[in-house]
């Protein structure tokens, strides 16, 4: 809509011009443009890294790992940017999916589960994505009439159960040891190799995020991520709208939580390992800080900054010390900047909430809201049925 | 849908009766036994000091709440009373489960070891579930099925609009950050019918419904007197302009009644004047039925048919409002009894 009276103005700036056609073709061939342009990035990455400064920290090799790991949580702060950023629910144990994920596949791909015969990888991330959707509904179902802190809290709880269950059920999960043993993927007879080359997991996971970030586009442009903003909006005008606030709320956990589970059965599969203290609240947290940071409800923006995050804590706070270690600089090369990656997180996020609060990469939606002068009155719609009795 | 299939049945229904509307709030007895009817295509006003209920009235009747006694019929079809045999339901919510771990032990699972007894409860729990998401999302004929063994459940917002009611809110209540068209696009929902496959392949015909309910939002705009201004954010557009949005926004699902909570609050004279005359032309053009609270006296007895007065809770007059105008009581709810 907006795309269509660019026109108009072109010839005035045509560099202006260019941009707007370029966002106007990106609009109206949206799947075209993901494609390319993660095709575009997943190409270039491993070139950078073979670079000067970034070949000297690690090989190649180490690097692409890296960058499939980055991409877990990739997935995952798109599909929790589906709850957060475009539903405004705040989901604070985004974890458990992720887990329940992981765990189906380990179960279906490993000795100690049912180890299905054959190449169990391919379905499973549609189980996967299934599964932890039931239980995202599960979850979502309790949870529909409370909102904000209350929220946040019964997430937060679901979030610790699901880890704590797993720990505690050693019968059916193996307890603290975790399952072992998980079938790593095959194409044809092409089994992944899950040390030395770090390849076809790579591409992988690319296309798996290409897929997810296509559908998501697709949500967020229907009707259903409409009621979604709408219901983070102003939920009872949504509801006096005809929006069914229940169901798609739910759908919403649904839909946040299957994003989840891909990413799990991608995780358990690569690492070939679970175990409960992979899925702790930590992970929410740092997904749920992704989400805020990169931009909440901007798919893009969460995407890269999930990925830019991920880097700064398992590459450039490594590289730290080895730099410190090398550089013998007294006082630095005795800090283990690794134990301090929540301490930056903290600061990060305050820094980010006084200077840039809509993130780095903001949805336009998010930039109107928090960067105008007069909505001291918006965001101030609190009485809980909006039915006060005159 | 059903409510055409209702008017038929009944063609001579008053758009929405409501009997005996009773509302506590604890020992607040907010709104107490009142009636009201809208006839098709007529006007009907809520008038009454601060506090009187109107506005309670008006959330029983959108849905928001749920009445302590009392009916609401639209077309003549039952949609709000007050829950009744709810406690019924719960004992269908565990029926199916009980009945699979029943039928589980009668066929002997107890000796069917370990894995056996697994089986059985994973149907069991899941059996549970599926009543309750089902008690949850509450589709149509789960609603009918349940009101057949009496079981009755209040209607939610959705059901209301569904039914063919929209509403506006007191203290405009618009999307802020949402486009002027994304509004009234929300407003559209329930008219749109792409469904998850269609969203998730982009599918042509979801792609030509979007296009016909954006020029229909566009349509809307206009009418309501905001023309052009589609891409503008709600928060941006100026009061006056933001009642018109959020009056686009309720008429964007074709509704046959017009709930309207104080249309012309916080107006100048012109723009309520404006105001008045775009009631009068819907209510002309689109033959609505509308339903308003309003203080503003010169448009309630300019534009309504029929006037309702509340004070209290309770229903103190009604009639045209000649009758109203003069009736007693009315003067004293609103001047005071001379000393």
């Amino acid at each position: 809509m907006t795309g269509a009276q660019q026109p108009s103005n072109a010839p005035a700036a045509s560099g202006r011009g260019a941009r707007a056609a370029a966002s106007d073709f990106a609009g109206r061939h949206r799947s075209m443009t993901i494609i390319v342009g993660l095709a575009v990035i997943a190409s270039i990455l491993p070139l950078i890294v073979t670079l000067p400064p970034f070949s000297s920290f690690s090989p190649q090799v180490i690097w692409i790992d890296g960058f499939t790991n980055a991409g877990v949580f990739v997935l995952l702060a798109m599909g929790l940017n589906i709850v957060v950023g475009m539903s405004g629910l705040l989901d604070l144990g985004y974890a458990a999916f992720f887990a329940i994920g992981a765990y189906t596949m380990a179960y279906a791909g490993s000795p100690f589960g049912a180890d299905f015969p054959g190449n169990v990888f391919w379905p499973m991330l549609l189980i996967g994505a299934a599964v932890a959707m039931v239980f995202g509904i599960l979850l979502g179902a309790p949870t529909l009439r409370l909102r904000g802190d209350y929220l946040a809290i019964v997430t937060l709880g679901f979030g610790e159960i699901v880890p704590l269950v797993i720990l505690n059920s050693s019968k059916f999960t193996d307890g603290p040891n975790g399952i072992g043993g998980i079938a790593a993927p095959e194409i044809l007879d092409f089994v992944f190799p899950t040390v030395g080359n770090p390849w076809p997991f790579y591409v992988t996971m690319v296309a798996l995020i290409a897929i997810a970030m296509i559908l998501i586009y697709r949500l967020q442009d229907s009707r259903l991520g409409r009621a979604w903003s709408s219901i983070r909006e102003d939920e009872l005008a949504a509801a006096a709208n005809g929006v069914n606030t229940v169901t798609t709320k739910l759908l919403a956990f649904a839909l946040g939580a299957s994003v989840a589970g891909v990413a799990g059965v991608f995780q358990s599969a690569k690492l070939t390992l679970v175990s409960p203290n992979l899925f702790r609240f930590d992970v929410s947290f740092t997904v749920l800080a992704m989400v805020v940071l990169g931009g909440m409800g901007n798919i893009w923006g969460v995407a890269v900054g999930a990925f830019v995050i991920f880097l700064i804590q398992n590459v450039f706070l490594k590289q730290l010390n080895i730099f410190f270690d090398a550089v013998q600089m007294p006082f630095f090369k005795d800090v283990d900047f690794l134990q301090y990656q929540f301490l930056l997180y903290g600061i990060a996020l305050v820094a980010m909430m006084l200077l840039r609060p809509e993130g780095l990469f903001p949805s336009r939606r998010r930039r109107r809201e928090l960067h105008t002068s007069e909505d001291a009155e918006f965001g101030e719609h609190g009485d809980p049925l909006g039915a006060s009795p005159e | 849908m059903s409510a055409p299939a209702a008017s038929s049945s009944e063609p001579n229904a008053p758009i929405l009766r409501a009997r005996a509307i009773t509302k506590r709030f604890g020992g607040l007895v907010a709104v107490r036994d009142v009636d009201l009817e809208v006839p098709r295509g007529g006007i009907v006003s809520i008038i009454g000091p601060n506090g009187a209920g109107k506005t309670t009235f008006f959330n029983v009747v959108a849905g928001i709440i749920d009445p302590t006694a009392g009916v609401v019929e639209i077309e003549g079809r039952e949609l709000i009373a007050r829950p009744r045999r709810t406690w019924l339901e719960a004992f269908l919510w565990v029926t199916p489960a009980v009945m699979v771990a029943v039928i589980a032990l009668l066929l002997g699972v107890q000796g069917s070891g370990e894995s056996g007894i697994l089986l059985a409860g994973v149907i069991v729990v899941a059996s549970l579930v599926t009543t309750l998401l089902l008690a949850i999302v509450r589709p149509a004929w789960y609603q009918r099925g349940i009101a057949r063994l009496g079981i009755l459940r209040s209607a939610r917002p959705n059901d209301v609009v569904q039914a063919g009611i929209g509403r506006t809110f007191q203290n405009i209540r618009l999307f802020q950050n949402m486009t002027a068209s994304e509004n009234v696009l929300v407003g559209m929902h329930l008219r749109l019918k792409s469904n998850m496959g269609d969203h998730l392949v982009s599918s042509r015909r979801q792609r030509r419904e979007e296009e016909g309910a954006a020029r229909r939002a566009t349509e809307l705009l206009e009418l309501v007197g905001l023309p052009g201004r589609e891409d503008e954010l709600a928060k941006n557009l100026p009061y006056g302009d933001q009642r018109r949005l959020e009056l686009a926004r309720a008429l964007a699902n074709d509704p046959i009644l017009l709930l309207l909570d104080e249309p012309t609050a916080g107006m100048n004279p012109n723009e309520t004047a404006q105001m008045t005359a775009l009631i009068g032309r819907l209510r002309r053009d689109l033959s609505l039925s509308i339903l308003l609270i309003e203080h503003d006296m010169r448009v309630v007895m300019g534009i309504s048919d029929r006037i309702l007065v509340m004070d209290h809770g309770e229903r103190i007059s009604e009639g045209t409002p000649e009758e109203v105008r003069r009736d007693p009581r009315v003067i004293e709810a609103y001047l005071g009894t001379s000393a």
